[in-house]
């Protein structure tokens, strides 16, 4: 039986590495390039998605997935699979804050319907919708790990556990 | 070895093998959709869960290795349970609409769904409905039909060496295709509609055509490189449908190239020849058989034998070139040549007995290191190159000296690029380097012939391959006698890669000037192509050649054929042809005649003709066996192909391949550095008649038109746009060509390719030429 | 006794520095270990005896796993932190690496020298930005103090941790998926055997824990195999994290001894909210079998006893629902849950998962048909041991186990059209 442990890299490499994105994501992304052996530049595929999302405002585009590719010597179609994979990555804008609901088990047993009727009252979009003014986006998530804060939500980098609809209206009062 | 049993039947298996493997071999059949056997094993179909004593739950028989006493049970009540149940969730997303699939009635699905499935559906909702993405002319999709089996992701990633279709999306929103719309460039493309075990990749030429019960199949061999690609012919009502592979593991194994298995519709194209023709009053006339025939024996009794020239196509039957060879022997003249795209002949006298790969195909993928010069192997022969590409995977290394930075499917170790007439000192650094005969040439080697040379003298097994650009060179004598001495050295083999699927047999029968059937000399030796340009013969008899686009130069072949009387025996018509030639005689191509190809490992491949040739047209050997007796010639009595064949083959008995070169007296190189240099490859959809006129392939990005090349910096210095236009002059042909700025093109050179339309005024592939901005 | 290993920073001010670690006991067990040079089978054979078994849900005997790696197999081998931690209902790693990261740090650190490797990876799930500062600080801290990196305290031992972040996909749980992952592919598990001792991280022989195991490591060395394994019950051995959430007055996470009885459990987390009945439990995590609330005041949380009443201890994630909770519904949400997170490699997991959720989905919504239990039944037992990793296995059990124990109120909605509770 063969193995898959050959990392995917492309037989014609893209050489001008430093037309790519800007100096600050190149830096930010060779970090993570550092932690890997130097063969499996592709292990920072994920990072790489995450820093040019981040970059870009919330959302990937072809441009920068191809460029992500690019930079990490990595089929096209590879990253594309990668980026089409995990939740964290959005291929459309999602607002300036994106506030992801938790409505798994441990959540919806403590309220998230109420929490969600809420914020679709307060901000008339439903799941992955944006207000018109692009403040805030809607998205549906599975279980967060903080199920004994439930409900639960997280906006950005941040976790809001134990929510009420007045917790709510403060926290999104909170945000520009 | 252990021994296992299966389903009450001992069998032996090698140890370690997977089940899948072991019943296989034993001929007992296991459903299977994503298992490949050169493939890696993913085991996600779950469709080979077979019962294994003492395992609790039903284990897959791709990714269960054998072991002693291993019993094991395919057919019983769990085996069955379990691939019932696999087939029932495989269905409640396909279509059941087998009727309007082009797959229908040889669908893997369709066909394990009689053994596995059930009659009622226990779905009742919705079906998953996927939106088709073009992925270009050669591949049809149907996504909505896919059971994401994954096969044709792996192909890309293993055996085309490019990873294109993908699997984007989890869970059940995962989607097969590439995600973003593009066409699929790889060469070996269309292999992965025969891997497709359902109607989601099929091929877009034939698609709708035929049903599959309404094709006979016919064995073939594939007729547009050096290889001989095993194949089945399909053919419903005297029309070929499709070409798919027949699995030959020394050969092609199960895989075909784009261009073998598309090229048949080559076949299909308006300007086949139909009816033999000859020049009454100027013009060209349908005549009849007897008529042209006795035109063309009058034509060739009236012509003194040494002001003939015989061009033979490389690619023609072997019966073909060898009573070809027969014919203009017998005639008392040796001007015979096949070797059309060639333009340096001083190597003649060293020429071995007969030219091979130096290695079978297998011992490709076994190399440690390959040096590919002038050579664009991907693309010129894929299959080959698919064994070189194994080799890398095994860590082998290969390494070019080429004119230009081809892409390949892998990584070189060293990639030399450089102008072609730079390549003689590249060549000769990796001799000096190693200590070989650099040919009087002085070079200091530096630090890539060093690494060249390293590597092929540290390879237990290796090979410097000499490719197309090589033979176009105008210093081919010097680069073979230096790939040679280069071998020698470093222990390793060497080989000319040509793109004729018959150069060996041409060898072999004597359709070179210097040698008669069987590899003795010949004596007197005639007139290589290269003379029979420079010095025009009064007639030219030519079969399967293409004035134009077969040659080294078309300048110069033009205008020495369209001055002289010209016999052609061929396919198709051309304008120029009907403006230049005297008598015409149709005979049938590919798969319209009986044939033998010998490939580049010597081995001769018999092929039956599985369609009749359209119109009057009729197989060359029957064409040039009358020829035979109407110029009162003897050994022109053979009764079919076969008698032809075992008549040529017994004329070569005792000559084996062999690379043997000899002293060559002339090694002062033709090539100097000029202003502007020309790189002129042949494309890959440009080889033969056949392949130019298949309309798939010339829709696809390996089909280049007519461009000129230039690298950013040349562009510039001739003030040059980009998407601008240069004309380019050639001795005294002239052209214009839009201009691409291309960076994998060296200074100083253009890449204009030969056999594409527009390029017929120029002279050679490789020289000096002149560059203007328009 | 509570709070004694992985949460035993957790009375302390600032219970995640560096100081308070060391003010417990921690690095006590790797400064050992490096001055006496233990012999890495003796470390492994204290793991062993512990009973320490996996703590992300399978329960794989630790020791038994680091003992698989092939040592003296030339070449890189590597120790992978499973943090991915995604099964509904569990939020544990999460609190180790907030509270407690260097336990884990140093969890690390003995199995890569016990196995002979000289990095590894800490998976940490991308959702979890906090934690993961939390985890970088502290590895920043044990550099500093020379507990981490080249010639760990002079002893010729060096070792390098590196953090990844996930970017959300449950099956990265799954260790070779979030080996692929980390190898910057899709997350989608790999056929076993090879096991990842053997074809891991990047082909290489592989250790890959979760967090709770690796921070269990430490206070296994340092205070005693036998000390660690009598804290819990026979084959359950230690204390473990119980990540009680739902229908309970006090939420959160409680290291206690294996073997407690689930009444005392439900007690510490203060009962159930407003005096309901307890009506179900999920014991282990979405993915193992639900019981019924007075079957589970007779169990005790360690792995026989929970087996013995046909579910599994899991992760630790009891998700407790009092009598409010219709149970259609939230089998609906769990069934949709798999639909979503399945990686979609293998057939009977991509399509069954789809296929279960629509049904319950409709019997949810008043549209199910009486045929409809014995379907999902059938359903789930094709899906059942047929997949390539434990995810399809996860999605059937609950719908089993749901209508098992639940049928009636399935059958009221099909009949009714409406929900009973």
């Amino acid at each position: 039986m063969s193995l898959r442990s050959e990392p995917m890299v492309r037989a014609q490499k893209f050489e001008d590495k430093e037309s790519l994105f800007t100096r600050e994501v190149r830096e930010q992304i060779d970090t993570w390039v550092a932690k890997y052996p130097a063969e499996w530049k592709q292990s920072a595929c994920m990072p790489a998605l995450t820093i040019v999302q981040d970059m870009n405002g919330g959302y990937l585009t072809r441009d920068l997935m191809d460029q992500v590719a690019d930079y990490l010597d990595m089929p096209p179609i590879a990253v594309y699979e990668v980026a089409s994979f995990y939740s964290m990555y959005e291929h459309k804008p999602m607002g300036r804050h994106k506030i992801c609901l938790c409505t798994n088990v441990s959540c919806m047993i403590c309220g998230s319907d109420n929490i969600l009727e809420h914020i679709r009252n307060r901000l008339g979009i439903g799941f992955g919708e944006v207000t018109p003014d692009g403040r805030f986006g809607l998205k549906e998530v599975e279980c967060l790990g903080a199920c004994g804060g439930a409900p639960m939500m997280q906006i950005g980098h941040t976790y809001y556990e134990n929510l009420t609809p007045e917790l709510v209206d403060q926290i999104l009062d909170g945000l520009e | 070895m252990v021994t296992i049993e299966v389903d009450g039947q001992e069998i032996t298996a090698v140890s370690g093998q997977m089940l899948i493997e072991a019943t296989d071999a034993a001929g007992i059949n296991v459903p299977r959709f994503c298992y490949h056997k050169h493939l890696t094993v993913v085991a996600n179909c779950r469709m080979c869960l077979v019962e294994v004593e003492k395992a609790p739950k039903p284990l897959p028989a791709c990714a269960t290795p054998v072991s002693e006493g291993m019993k094991v049970f395919t057919r019983s009540p769990m085996a069955r349970e379990a691939q019932k149940g696999t087939m029932e969730f495989l269905l409640i997303n396909h279509p059941l609409d087998c009727p309007i699939c082009d797959q229908g009635g040889e669908c893997e699905l369709q066909d394990v769904a009689m053994g596995y499935g059930s009659d009622v559906s226990r779905f009742s909702e919705r079906k998953r409905v996927v939106r088709d993405e073009d992925i270009g002319t050669l591949i049809a999709t149907d996504m909505t039909r896919c059971i994401h089996c994954t096969r044709c992701v792996r192909f890309g990633g293993e055996i085309a060496g490019l990873r294109e279709l993908g699997a984007t999306g989890r869970g059940e929103h995962m989607r097969i295709g590439v995600y973003i719309e593009n066409s699929v460039v790889s060469e070996l493309s269309g292999n992965v509609i025969d891997l497709c075990p359902v109607g989601a990749l099929t091929a877009k030429p034939s698609r709708y055509q035929a049903r599959a019960w309404e094709m006979a199949e016919y064995e073939g061999i594939a007729p547009h490189d050096g290889l001989g690609s095993n194949i089945h012919i399909h053919v419903r009502r005297n029309q070929i449908i499709r070409v798919v592979p027949r699995e030959n593991e020394a050969l092609n194994q199960t895989w075909i190239s784009d261009r073998d298995r598309f090229g048949y519709q080559g076949l299909y194209s308006e300007d086949r020849l139909q009816q033999p023709m000859l020049r009454e009053n100027g013009s060209l006339k349908v005549v009849d058989w007897q008529q042209a025939l006795q035109a063309t024996a009058r034509l060739l009794k009236e012509t003194l034998p040494q002001r003939i020239g015989a061009l033979v196509s490389p690619s023609a039957t072997l019966e073909e070139q060898f009573l070809t060879a027969q014919l203009i022997r017998g005639l008392g003249c040796q001007n015979i040549d096949h070797r059309l795209r060639q333009v340096d002949f001083r190597g003649d006298a060293a020429d071995p007995r007969l030219p091979w790969l130096g290695q079978g195909v297998t011992d490709l993928a076994g190399n440690r290191a390959t040096l590919l010069v002038g050579s664009w192997l991907r693309k010129d022969q894929p299959m080959l190159n698919h064994r070189v590409r194994q080799s890398v995977s095994e860590g082998g290394l290969v390494m070019a000296i080429n004119p230009v930075a081809y892409a390949f499917n892998y990584d070189l170790e060293v990639d030399v690029v450089c102008a072609p007439s730079s390549m003689i000192n590249e060549l000769a650094g990796v001799a000096a380097a190693l200590g070989a005969d650099t040919l009087g040439i002085t070079v200091v080697p530096d630090q890539a012939h060093q690494a060249i040379a390293d590597a092929l003298s540290a390879a237990t097994q290796g090979t410097v391959l000499l490719g197309t650009v090589a033979i176009m060179h105008p210093d081919f004598s010097i680069l073979r006698a230096l790939a040679a001495g280069i071998a020698a050295k470093a222990g390793v083999s060497w080989g000319v890669v040509g793109s004729g699927s018959n150069d060996t047999g041409a060898w072999m029968v004597g359709a070179v000037p210097h040698r008669i059937a069987g590899g003795g000399t010949a004596e007197p030796g005639g007139m290589h192509f290269g003379a029979m340009l420079a010095e025009p013969r009064d007639l030219y008899f030519t079969v399967g050649f293409d004035p134009e686009m077969d040659t080294a130069d078309p300048a110069a072949t033009t205008a020495a054929l369209g001055a002289a009387q010209l016999i052609g025996l061929g396919s198709y018509l051309t304008p120029w042809l009907e403006q230049h030639a005297d008598i015409l005689l149709p005979i049938g191509a590919f798969a319209e005649t009986a044939g033998t190809l010998v490939n580049l490992e010597g081995t001769a491949q018999v092929f039956q003709g599985v369609t009749a040739p359209p119109g009057e047209a009729r197989p060359g050997w029957k064409v040039l066996r009358v020829l035979g007796n109407l110029v009162d010639l003897p050994g022109f009595d053979q009764v079919d192909a076969a008698q032809v064949r075992d008549q040529a083959l017994a004329a070569c008995a005792g000559l084996a391949p062999d690379n043997t070169l000899g002293t060559s007296s002339d090694c002062a190189p033709l090539t100097a550095p000029g202003d502007w240099e020309r790189i002129g490859g042949v494309p890959m959809y440009a080889v033969d008649g056949q392949v130019r006129r298949a309309k798939a392939l010339q829709e696809t990005p390996d089909a280049w038109g007519a461009v000129a090349r230039l690298n950013t910096q040349a562009a510039a210095a001739l003030g040059l746009e980009p998407n601008s236009a240069v004309r380019v002059t050639q001795g005294t042909g002239s052209a214009e060509f839009a201009l691409r700025i291309d960076d994998r093109v060296p200074d100083g050179c253009v890449w204009l390719p030969i056999a594409v339309p527009g390029t017929q005024a120029l002279g050679p592939g490789f020289g000096p030429i002149t560059v203007n901005k328009v | 006794m509570v709070n004694e290993v992985c949460f035993r920073t957790l009375h302390c001010d600032r219970p995640w520095r560096l100081e308070t670690y060391q003010s417990e006991g921690g690095y006590e067990a790797l400064k050992m270990i490096l001055a006496e040079k233990t012999p890495q089978e003796d470390i492994i054979e204290m793991v062993k005896q512990s009973g320490l078994r996996g703590r992300g849900g399978a329960g794989f005997p630790t020791g038994l796993k680091w003992g698989f790696i092939n040592r003296t197999a030339p070449g890189e081998k590597y120790v992978v932190v499973n943090s991915d931690e995604g099964e509904p209902g569990t939020f544990k790693d999460r609190d180790i690496l907030r509270y407690n990261p260097h336990a884990l740090i140093e969890g690390i650190l003995i199995c890569g020298y016990a196995i002979g490797a000289a990095t590894g990876y800490n998976y940490i799930r991308g959702e979890f930005w906090e934690p993961y500062e939390r985890f970088e600080e502290a590895v920043t801290e044990a550099r500093e103090a020379g507990l981490l990196g080249d010639n760990i305290l002079d002893s010729g031992f060096g070792f390098q941790i590196h953090t990844h972040l996930g970017s959300g996909a449950y099956i990265c749980g799954e260790e070779t998926a979030l080996l692929e992952s980390l190898e910057g592919k899709k997350g989608q598990p790999r056929f076993k055997p090879p096991f990842p001792a053997m074809f891991g991280l990047y082909g290489r022989p592989t250790v890959i824990n979760n967090t709770e195991t690796l921070a269990s490591v430490p206070d296994i060395v340092r205070r005693g195999a036998d000390w660690f394994r009598e804290i819990g019950v026979p084959n359950s051995g230690g204390p473990k994290l119980f990540s009680v959430s739902g229908n309970v007055v006090r939420p959160g996470n409680y290291e206690v001894p294996m073997g407690i009885p689930f009444a005392e459990l439900l007690e510490m987390a203060g009962g159930m909210r407003e005096g309901k009945r307890c009506k179900a439990v999920i014991p282990g995590g979405s993915s193992v079998p639900v019981l019924p609330g007075e079957i589970m005041m007779d169990v005790t949380m360690d792995y026989e006893s929970i087996e013995k009443v046909g579910s599994m201890l899991g992760s630790g994630a009891v998700i407790v629902m009092d009598d409010s909770n219709c149970m259609v519904k939230v089998l609906e949400r769990i069934a949709y849950f798999y639909y979503e997170e399945s990686c979609g490699q293998c057939t009977p997991c991509r399509e069954g998962t789809g296929w279960m959720y629509r049904v319950i989905h409709r019997i949810e919504n008043g549209t199910g048909r009486q045929e409809d239990l014995d379907l999902l039944d059938d359903v789930a037992k094709k899906i059942m041991g047929r997949t390539i990793c434990a995810l399809g296995d996860a999605a059937a059990m609950p719908v089993a186990s749901f209508i098992q124990h639940f049928r009636d109120e399935f059958q009221y909605h099909i009949d009714h059209k409406k929900c009973m509770v």
